[in-house]
């Protein structure tokens, strides 16, 4: 998981908010219903009792590390690590985003972005992901319309790049993991076929459709 | 041993020693960064708590049983292991969500068992699509977001699907 924060508190956003306000009625009238049903009213009151120092436990759990992460990160920030791997992405993504300006602010943002995710900078990602939205938006004149590049861009945001999932071994460890990264190459496999089928999907998508727009 | 237990020092080494070359006050800002995310772990617990709660009330008054019943024939087809599903619903929606049912799936099963692990790669290889993609779209107002949804799920999808041979392949 990419344990950007910002896939964590889904549910603070406007947008997002409609959608978990019909989760909670369904959740609270559903249980109701089927504790009823199916006599598992007590397990019920116990579970709601209960869930909430589970949360709590759970968020401490994860303090620890998330905290250490943060720190790591800060420091390869500073230091200029980011900015240099970075580098390394730069032709790749000149392949994924047809015709964009190489050297406009957009593109940086875009290579910074996709960096800051793959090196698990949640906080530092999302910011990078909307000023280079916002870049594009303007570079591509898109006018309340997505434009191929910014499919791409946001397509690549919603996969987990993510290369070291530090929740997930965190949790893993503590409910007692012999070896809680040795998932991961099939973490980053299936990640990597994942990204792969959403990004070819986009380019054949904006293809056909830029032919379109041409014919 | 596995090399995968190199991983984390290594990257940690690797930050530390760049970090005190290129003169960088290596402890101020680890602690800054560390602050930062304490910060950030505390926002999320009024969230984390109310989904906990919803979650752990559907599981134990048989809701997600009865529609994990459901699905499941058509996901043993796949392969895939039923208890799994309900991280898959969710796992699109909300990133706490996703985090307090894969809590439950690990303490439940064995975070080394088959079930354990598919749901671990599913948390790792995935993300929360739906927020990314409103968040994203909302700040550049775009209105017509065109084949976004479609390209996304389809990775999401594969990624599931994937997850479950990425286990029996490489376990």
């Amino acid at each position: 998981m990419n344990y950007s924060f910002h896939s964590i508190l889904s549910c603070k956003h406007e947008k997002g908010e409609i959608n978990i306000k019909y989760f909670l009625f369904l959740s609270a009238v559903l249980s109701l219903i089927f504790a009823a049903v199916n006599g598992s009213a007590e397990g019920l009151s116990n579970s709601v009792l209960s869930a909430s120092q589970d949360a709590v436990q759970l968020t401490l759990t994860l303090l620890g590390t998330m905290a250490f992460w943060g720190g790591v990160m800060r420091i390869a920030e500073k230091s200029g690590l980011v900015r240099k791997i970075s580098a390394l992405f730069r032709p790749f993504l000149k392949v994924l985003f047809k015709g964009i300006n190489e050297s406009g602010e957009a593109f940086s943002a875009i290579v910074m972005n996709i960096t800051a995710n793959l090196m698990g900078l949640g906080n530092a990602a999302t910011p990078l992901g909307i000023k280079a939205m916002k870049a594009l938006a303007e570079e591509e004149h898109s006018n309340g319309t997505a434009t191929g590049n910014m499919i791409m861009l946001v397509v690549i945001n919603t996969a987990s790049l993510q290369l070291l999932p530090t929740t997930v071994a965190t949790l893993r460890l503590t409910h007692g993991s012999s070896a809680p990264l040795d998932v991961l190459p099939a973490i980053l496999f299936s990640a990597a076929c994942a990204l792969t089928v959403g990004v070819t999907l986009t380019l054949t998508i904006n293809g056909i459709s830029k032919r379109k727009g041409r014919g | 041993m596995k090399i995968t237990s190199f991983v984390i020092p290594m990257v940690v080494a690797v930050v530390f020693v760049y970090g005190i070359y290129k003169k960088v006050d290596i402890f101020e800002e680890f602690l800054s960064g560390a602050a930062e995310n304490i910060k950030v772990a505390f926002d999320i617990l009024p969230a984390l708590i109310i989904l906990m709660t919803c979650i752990g009330m559907l599981n134990t008054s048989g809701v997600v049983a009865f529609f994990t019943n459901i699905i499941s024939p058509a996901a043993k087809v796949l392969g895939f292991p039923p208890q799994c599903l309900p991280l898959t619903l969710l796992r699109p929606l909300s990133g706490s969500g996703a985090l307090a049912v894969y809590e439950n799936i690990i303490t439940e099963y064995h975070p080394d068992s088959f079930i354990g692990r598919v749901a671990s790669v599913i948390m790792g290889s995935t993300e929360t699509t739906f927020y990314t993609v409103a968040v994203y779209y909302g700040a550049a107002k775009v209105k017509n977001i065109r084949h976004t949804l479609l390209c996304a799920i389809a990775a999401d999808i594969t990624g599931f699907v994937v997850s479950c041979a990425a286990v029996r392949l490489f376990m």
